[in-house]
């Protein structure tokens, strides 16, 4: 039996990336992130991650740009942040999926600005769905922490060679103190193999990383990325069965289920509010409703075929999302259900939950009311595709 | 292009060699080597080192790369080059 240590969830995750023995870790603070990076540079400084070079940097932007070259050069590479500090690498984290470098990052994820928020939401990391980064979303604490060897080992495989980030909740699990197994040194080494690319940066052996491609090519290297992305849908199914083997803990690949086998109301989640959807379940099950949860663990690669088969069954389908398309009126996991839906012979109708927007709070009693005005829907049918669940009418 | 494409744009060295990007021009300078002075200047301005000394002094323009700029031609005090519409 593992050792409990309660600990704050920012240490659990600094703790989890030092036993995945990184070379470089380039850093910047940025609230709620800034706690995981403090926690490094304690470590580097007291020489506990053994030679790992600890690097401040003046911003996210060189943050990421010192996380490629280093990567490049063969180091395991580790670097943390969230909303503004993640907008302002959009540009970068083209070129580090664009590279193939398989460079891991924590996203504490927090709303956008403006108006000014710190508080948590899914806007930063959803808005970065489309730069070739795999992106996994974590419920608490320590799923955060195991997720991080899981990342590493998913995503330095040669047939992915992709970055990854691994996302979890703002201030609700950064910043919460709670029993962890801080991930044991000995298992992580049989888990994670150290990083050994086929390609690295080495002035006795000169490359160029990310080369000009004119038209005749630049489609293809798209497509190699598409081709990784593939690849990680099944390892990331696997490693989550190795790691359960060594660390005797699990928590879906892809996706997971909580009462979904027979469940005619299915909610579509992600992080931390999973809990209270859980929680919600279990009182809504002993009075007899069949509902239950689809969590997403992985929201890119997107698990089209594991939802379709997850969901089949369903009487109707209930995204809760933490992102908006302002403009569309959805959540990520909104569009990309009904999406992934489409074109089958699946005919269930969804209906789109936005909440928790800027830290609002999502009680169980919001939850429940969700899920009775998914009843009514089945019954009486759709009108109003997605809206905001915790909208404030009397502040407009 | 019939090498396999190697991940993430990853290419040994030598590989602008290869690529012969004088194919992007669309002027192309003309050398008329009577009117030369053999300043140098040419060479000297060249952005692409495509302006090359031969043996008796005078230059020639290595087509394989030259993107036709026309920096050599307006540089030139002599007006030696010419720049002409690249016909293909």
């Amino acid at each position: 039996m593992s050792k409990l240590t309660v600990v704050e969830g920012s240490y659990a995750v600094a703790h989890a990336v030092k036993v995945c023995r990184p070379d470089v870790i380039p850093a910047y603070p940025i609230t709620p992130q800034t706690h995981i990076v403090e926690e490094l540079s304690q470590f580097a400084a007291n020489g506990e991650i053994g030679a790992c070079e600890y690097i401040t940097v003046e911003s996210e932007f060189s943050a990421i740009s010192v996380l490629i070259g280093a990567s490049a050069a063969g180091a395991r590479t580790y670097s943390a942040t969230t909303s503004q500090g993640l907008a302002l690498m959009h540009e970068v984290l083209f070129n580090a999926s664009g590279m193939r470098l398989p460079l891991v990052m924590t996203v504490a994820n927090r709303a956008m600005s403006a108006p000014l928020s710190i508080w948590n939401d899914h806007q930063d990391s959803i808005a970065q769905r489309d730069v070739g980064w795999i992106q996994l979303y974590a419920e608490d604490p320590q799923e955060t922490a195991d997720m991080t060897p899981q990342a590493y080992k998913i995503c330095e495989d040669s047939k992915i060679m992709l970055p990854a980030m691994a996302c979890f909740d703002g201030f609700i699990l950064t910043h919460v103190y709670e029993p962890v197994v801080l991930l044991e040194q000995d298992l992580t080494d049989e888990f994670l193999p150290p990083f050994a690319p086929e390609h690295i940066l080495d002035p006795s052996n000169p490359k160029t990383f990310g080369a000009f491609a004119d038209p005749s090519i630049y489609t293809e290297f798209r497509y190699m990325q598409e081709l990784g992305m593939s690849a990680a849908l099944k390892k990331i199914e696997t490693v989550a069965d190795e790691f359960n083997e060594i660390y005797g803990r699990y928590y879906g690949g892809l996706i997971d289920g909580y009462y979904l086998d027979d469940a005619e109301i299915v909610l579509v989640a992600m992080g931390s509010v999973i809990g209270t959807i859980k929680d919600v379940i279990d009182e809504l099950r002993a009075g007899g409703k069949k509902v239950g949860l689809l969590k997403i663990r992985s929201f890119r690669p997107f698990p089209t075929d594991a939802i379709r088969d997850a969901v089949k069954n369903a009487a109707i389908i209930v995204p809760l999302d933490k992102s908006i398309s302002i403009g569309k009126y959805e959540g990520a996991l909104c569009t990309e259900i009904k999406a992934s839906l489409y074109n089958t012979r699946i005919d269930i109708p969804v209906l789109g939950y936005i909440f928790g927007h800027g830290g609002r709070d999502i009680p169980p009693e919001r939850i429940k009311k969700i899920v009775s005005e998914a009843e009514k829907a089945i019954v009486s049918g759709i009108t109003i595709e997605s809206s905001y669940a915790d909208l404030q009418e009397e502040l407009l | 292009m019939s090498s396999k494409l190697c991940i993430g744009g990853i290419v040994e060295p030598g590989s602008t060699v290869i690529n012969k990007t004088g194919s992007w021009r669309s002027f192309k300078p003309i050398y008329h080597h009577e009117k030369c002075i053999k300043c140098g200047i040419c060479e000297l301005s060249c952005p692409e080192s495509c302006i090359i000394k031969t043996e008796d002094g005078y230059y020639e323009i290595d087509y394989d790369y030259c993107k036709g700029c026309g920096i050599c031609s307006n540089e030139c005090p002599r007006q030696t080059i010419e720049m002409a519409l690249e016909e293909k």
